[in-house]
């Protein structure tokens, strides 16, 4: 049944029929633009429907007959990025690390990439900064304890620390002095290593540590206790401690000694990559 | 239909209907009529023919204006470079972070109109909206090929048939030539016009610069040859905002009916019979003119855009009969009120334009006419004040600006970094700006940091306290800088100093304020 027309008097428009407190609402067609433009809308929401993923199915959805998806469409923006990433890894491969820091635009390339690396890679133990924690390198600063220009940097990226599976990877052990020296010699030697800091220390105990220090501890960390590279035994004359810097620290150190380990990343990350970590690490103002 | 005996043959009489008169305003969904606007002659038409040369003309000349700023940057006078991130006006050029001055100019642009249409209404509707101008000169094109308002009435009726058909055809594709070149104009303020010119012919250019050209082209076509009155009165917000603009001394453009009623096509006979007639003898020339295809006789408008053609068409029409111009005239609404309560005696009666008249004709004293002090009144004076002191602003800004800056960021992780002999080293991203299309040297040093030294990335030049860099023109140096200072000078764990950076050629200078980080508990 149709229900009987309201025709509003002043304007002679149809109403809707509705009525609130006597004010009805007029039945105004829609302005035509508007309307082709809804029809035009439903048209291209059908197409789309067809050209592109849209309906749900039980497991999966409609793919669309041009095949678009957004991850693939991702794994194309990625290798596009690779295919140009290419060039500078290969040459990257090919120049020593001399080169690549003279040449502004691999240098920079290398920096960028090695900071993307290291994120992924490095910060787990050296921390996002890479500053370190006790017993993880700070890479900022001065102190090397396998040496510092790019290539030692290389040689300690790309084939580690202590690490079984690479057999040119740099390898040393301080002996367990606990079993060697009785626990007074350990404390005197002890406060020898932090006077030579420029800490406070009990005199009584630096100058027989001294002694202690010459008879077992020089033939690594050298006589002023400036370190050697070649071993990888760290200077002990300055500020900078792999562990920690207190009297009692460093005698835990003596007696028992700990060994940080560090994988070798040539073979897991390849050469372009291992040279722009070390470029990367060479770039955060220690490098020399 | 003219009548002879009552006035000069040569006034017209237009058979004419007002297509969107307020009286007869059609429900939305109905069909557009046609408008024929009459080609319109007189003072309004002269003023609006040069304004449309000369907007027409800033618009496609702009980009081909040569200005030449030296090797290291673009010799357009006015370029929007997107991919450098360059704004470049004459002798001003903008780097994104100086947008604020096209923000500024912006704030302009409407404190400006709002002072043009508090003063003389929608001045900007009828003389330089892009809309007004280009369906101007479309109608131009149709004119030149069609005829005027009558041969386009009747070409319209017609049958088709061949000649139709090519006049039609022509008309449409100068049209489309017409928009082909405004989008075409517009892509050359984005890039060097002539290389981008020849790129274009050649199929060379980027498809962003076909796709606008499309875009214009079909907007153009479409706004300024089909849609035309439409545009104005169906999708501009302005017409809506600009009520709020005006008030009772604004100018708008007005039949005087004070003067102008009783209408009558026979006024000698009229009068003869001892009928009060007015002014205006119904001849339809200021409807036929109106582009907007209104009656200017009903009242202000929401459709009228006050481009005063339909002034001159009534002009003309004063002049054969002898009669004084302004039956149809730019006036205030407080004038015209007041003219209206002299015709009818406060309002007690029918207009009567002898009210308005002395004895011997002319208008009597109680007639107020335009008084153009009235244009200096709190309102504009208000708008212009606020106008100028943006431009002022902008002009200081402008010409107190850097061109030399340095931008620092302090490392955040870490903060800072104890190095072997105990030193505090800190590590900066600097940025150095030249924003000249010179190269130049910049000295970066430090001051107000004890002992500090440093060392720059890249920089060949062992550590030190000033270091000359080279910066390309018009570009940014991003820097790595570390500071190093001497444990023994560390005062606090957060000391504040300044990075200076300085052209010594110019005497240029700029510097920032920057901190250094220590660890705490530092002697
Ligand atoms: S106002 Fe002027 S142009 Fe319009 S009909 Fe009257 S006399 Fe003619
Ligand atoms: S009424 Fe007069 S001023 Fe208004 S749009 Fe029409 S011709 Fe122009």
């Amino acid at each position: 049944m149709m229900s009987e027309k309201h025709i509003d008097e002043i304007s002679g428009v149809e109403t809707t029929g509705h009525e609130w407190d006597g004010i009805t609402e007029l039945n105004n067609p829609l302005p035509r633009w508007w309307l082709y433009f809804f029809y035009a809308t439903i048209v291209w929401a059908i197409g789309y429907t067809i050209l592109y993923p849209a309906w749900p199915l039980i497991n999966s959805a409609t793919t669309g007959i041009l095949g678009y998806s957004s991850r693939a469409s991702v794994a194309d923006e990625m290798a596009k990025a690779e295919k140009i990433q290419e060039v500078y890894d290969k040459r990257i491969e090919e120049e020593s690390l001399e080169n690549i820091l003279a040449d502004q635009e691999l240098r920079q390339f290398a920096v960028a990439g090695g900071s993307a690396a290291f994120k992924i890679n490095c910060v787990q133990c050296h921390g996002s900064g890479a500053q370190g924690a006790p017993g993880y390198p700070n890479l900022n600063d001065d102190s090397w304890i396998w040496g510092g220009d790019i290539n030692q940097i290389y040689q300690t990226v790309a084939h580690g620390v202590r690490f079984d599976g690479d057999d040119d990877t740099h390898f040393s052990e301080m002996p367990a002095f606990g079993d060697i020296l009785d626990s007074q010699q350990i404390r005197e030697v002890s406060a020898y290593v932090v006077s030579l800091t420029g800490e406070p220390s009990n005199p009584d105990l630096v100058e027989p540590g001294k002694q202690v220090y010459l008879d077992n501890c020089a033939a690594c960390h050298g006589e002023n206790a400036q370190g050697d590279i070649e071993q990888g035994a760290p200077n002990l004359a300055d500020q900078i401690w792999l562990y920690a810097g207190t009297e009692a620290d460093i005698a835990k150190q003596i007696g028992k000694p700990q060994h940080g380990v560090m994988p070798a990343w040539l073979g897991r990350l390849g050469e372009s990559t291992a040279k722009q970590l070390a470029v990367f690490v060479h770039s955060l103002g220690g490098g020399q | 239909m003219s009548d002879t005996t009552t006035r000069p043959a040569d006034v017209e009489q237009f058979d004419a209907e007002a297509v969107n008169a307020a009286w007869a305003r059609k429900p939305l969904y109905e069909a557009r009529k046609k408008i024929f606007p009459k080609r319109a002659q007189g003072r309004f038409r002269n003023f609006k023919w040069i304004v449309m040369i000369l907007t027409l003309g800033i618009y496609y000349l702009t980009p081909w204006l040569r200005w030449d700023r030296g090797p290291y940057a673009p010799d357009q006078a006015v370029l929007v470079d997107i991919a450098n991130r360059r704004f470049y006006f004459f002798f001003i050029e903008i780097w994104p972070q100086e947008f604020f001055f096209v923000a500024g100019l912006l704030v302009m642009a409407g404190f400006g109109l709002f002072l043009v249409t508090s003063a003389v209404g929608r001045a900007w509707c009828g003389y330089t909206c892009p809309q007004t101008v280009w369906v101007d000169l479309f109608l131009v094109v149709e004119r030149a090929i069609e005829g005027d308002r009558n041969q386009r009435i009747k070409l319209d009726n017609a049958a088709w048939s061949v000649g139709k058909l090519f006049k039609r055809a022509s008309k449409h594709a100068i049209w489309l030539l017409i928009a082909v070149a405004t989008g075409g104009a517009w892509i050359f303020y984005f890039a060097d016009a002539p290389t981008l010119l020849m790129q274009v012919l050649t199929g060379a250019a980027a498809p962003v610069a076909y796709i606008t050209i499309a875009v214009l082209t079909v907007t153009t076509y479409s706004l300024g040859g089909l849609m035309r009155e439409q545009v104005c009165t169906y999708m501009c917000p302005w017409p809506r905002i600009q009520a709020a603009m005006l008030d009772e001394k604004s100018l708008v453009v007005t039949y005087n009916d004070w003067r102008g009623e009783p209408r009558s096509r026979h006024a000698k006979k009229a009068k003869a019979e001892g009928k009060v007639v007015g002014d205006c003898v119904d001849c339809n020339a200021c409807v036929v003119v109106c582009p907007m295809g209104i009656d200017i006789r009903d009242g202000q408008q929401l459709e009228c855009i006050t481009c005063a053609l339909c002034i001159d068409a009534c002009d003309n029409v004063m002049d054969k009969l002898g009669r004084e111009r302004g039956l149809i005239s730019y006036a205030t609404l407080s004038d015209y009120e007041n003219n209206m309560a002299v015709a009818t005696n406060g309002g007690t009666t029918d207009i009567d334009p002898t009210q308005v008249r002395n004895a011997d004709g002319g208008f009597s004293d109680r007639v107020t006419h335009f008084n153009w002090r009235i244009i200096f009144r709190f309102r504009t004076l208000l708008y212009l004040g606020v106008w100028a002191l943006v431009g002022l602003a902008l002009l200081y800004a402008l010409l107190a600006r850097d061109r030399l800056e340095v931008n620092v960021l302090h490392d955040r992780n870490p903060q800072f970094v104890t190095l072997s002999d105990g030193d505090i080293r800190n590590g900066y991203t600097v940025k150095l700006l030249n924003m000249i299309p010179e190269p130049r040297v910049i000295f970066l040093s430090l001051d107000g940091l004890p002992g500090a030294t440093m060392r720059i990335n890249d920089i060949d030049q062992p550590e030190g306290t000033s270091f000359a860099i080279p910066v390309e023109p018009d570009r940014l140096r991003t820097l790595k800088v570390y500071v190093r200072q001497p444990l023994g000078e560390v005062t606090g764990d957060r000391q504040s100093f300044h990075f200076i950076a300085e052209d010594k050629a110019s005497g240029e200078y700029d510097r920032y304020n920057a901190v250094f980080n220590a660890p705490e508990q530092r002697r």
